[in-house]
């Protein structure tokens, strides 16, 4: 019983393993899935790193077992752009406005920020600086992650529109 | 850190996860795994078992019958934005914007909250403030413990390791009244310093009824009996009720760590306190 099989739809594609049942969803995308993308900062759900959405939900994937994630859809970081390459509206404006810098926090803050803006785009900065309260950035480099946000959402409102 | 290896199970069913309970030995009970995740990978606790509740469909409704039953599984989200929380326990969803982030949220259970029973923990305070009952089953029985007499001692409810919290039975307020949550935290949805969550009902300007509760500031969130002693009956008066707490707040025993001092929890209390009553003092007399 402590290792199991498991299966699910990783940005829409099958991925399936034997996992231990100890193992979080954030090392069975790294290691199993080769997903490196998903960074675990602190593992304990502090950080926000390693955010993934796990059946429309955005989730610490430390916080989560792989073997819980059994039969979910999921998106990692490198789900967000479209299957041709072309960036994501959030991508485009992280690059635009300088919104990484050593780059661990990003996938954290744009798995969390297309979670929080899908669901709905209209948002204004107090959303979103709160939105993002859970994402640590060790640079500090909040302000151009806040602008690149503002930028993604009202491009998302548009598209929506 | 990784977790230690552990049996992993997944009931479908409250008798099959009661029946786990009661055969396997050293287990813990994972629900949204907010706070059990993090003890894992820390290995806080080394559990030989693991049962995941998360499939177990009937511990996660809402319903009202006078009541409002809450399934212990329910999320946080889910909480945040349910109809029946809404026109019944607002503060709730109040307090609930306190709670961690919407990544969190999102998985987090009311079960999970209390179960935990950090002593800055929103729910908990909550279902203090409305007497709730819990309802906790074993293979063997059903039985209801009052919200009064759920915490024993830090981070320890009152439950036996083969129970299982599978519902919340809160009774609202009659209307008219008022109510106020306030916290502060050093960021958005970090641990509460203090919080205090307050429900009020005014008659002709007298404070008729009240209830008080506090949070992070002692070892397990509580009603503030004392504070709402001194203020029932009396006149509503806010100049007024900044003195009458002033005797209450001396008697807490406030944690006092190297973090935050006692006397620095102590005044960001006594200034929550005097704001949650002014903001239950007048969605009073609004409605």
């Amino acid at each position: 019983m402590q290792e199991q099989d498991v299966r699910m739809h990783v940005n829409g594609k099958q991925v399936s393993g034997k996992v231990e049942t100890r193992t979080h969803l954030g090392d069975f995308l790294r290691q199993a899935a080769g997903l490196t993308g998903t960074h675990l900062g602190c593992e304990h759900g502090v950080c926000g790193a390693c955010t993934v959405i796990v059946d429309g939900d955005a989730v610490r994937s430390c916080l989560m077992l792989a073997v819980q994630a059994d039969n979910c859809e999921v998106i990692t970081i490198e789900g967000i752009a479209q299957e041709d390459g072309s960036l994501h509206p959030l991508q485009e404006a992280f690059r635009n406005n300088h919104a990484l810098q050593c780059g661990f926090c990003t996938a954290g803050m744009i798995t969390s920020l297309y979670a929080f803006l899908t669901e709905n785009p209209e948002r204004n900065e107090e959303e979103i600086r709160e939105a993002i309260s859970g994402n640590i950035c060790r640079c500090t480099g909040y302000q151009g992650i806040v602008l690149a946000a503002k930028e993604a959402a009202s491009k998302m409102a548009k598209d929506r529109n | 850190m990784k977790a230690s290896a552990f049996s992993y199970h997944k009931p479908i069913s409250l008798e099959d996860a009661l029946s786990l309970l009661e055969s396997e030995e050293e287990v813990k009970i994972l629900a949204g795994g907010q706070s059990l995740m993090p003890m894992l990978n820390m290995r806080f606790v080394q559990p030989e078992a693991v049962i995941d509740v998360n499939e177990i469909e009937e511990l996660a409704t809402i319903s009202f019958n006078g009541n409002v039953e809450i399934g212990a599984l329910t999320r946080q989200k889910t909480l945040g934005t349910h109809s029946i929380i809404k026109q019944h326990l607002p503060i709730m969803q109040e307090a609930l914007k306190w709670v961690g982030h919407f990544q969190t949220q999102s998985r987090g259970t009311i079960g999970g909250s209390l179960c935990h029973l950090d002593p800055a923990s929103e729910l908990p305070m909550i279902a203090l403030l409305y007497d709730a009952e819990l309802e906790v089953a074993s293979k063997s029985a059903t039985r209801i413990i009052p919200m009064k007499e759920w915490a024993l001692a830090y981070m320890m409810p009152s439950i036996a390791p083969e129970e299982l919290l599978t519902k919340i039975l809160i009774k609202p307020w009659s209307v008219p009244y008022g109510y106020g949550f306030q916290e502060f935290a050093r960021r958005h949805g970090d641990f509460a310093i203090a919080a205090v969550g307050c429900l009020l009902k005014l008659q002709d300007g007298v404070i008729s009824d009240i209830a008080i509760s506090i949070g992070g500031v002692e070892d397990v969130p509580r009603r503030f009996i004392e504070c709402e002693d001194v203020l029932r009956g009396s006149k509503y008066d806010i100049e007024e009720v900044k003195k009458q707490i002033i005797g209450p707040l001396d008697q807490i025993n406030y944690i006092d760590d190297s973090l935050v001092t006692g006397s620095y929890r102590q005044k960001l209390l006594k200034g929550l306190l005097v704001r949650s009553i002014e903001q239950a003092a007048s969605r009073a007399n609004s409605l």
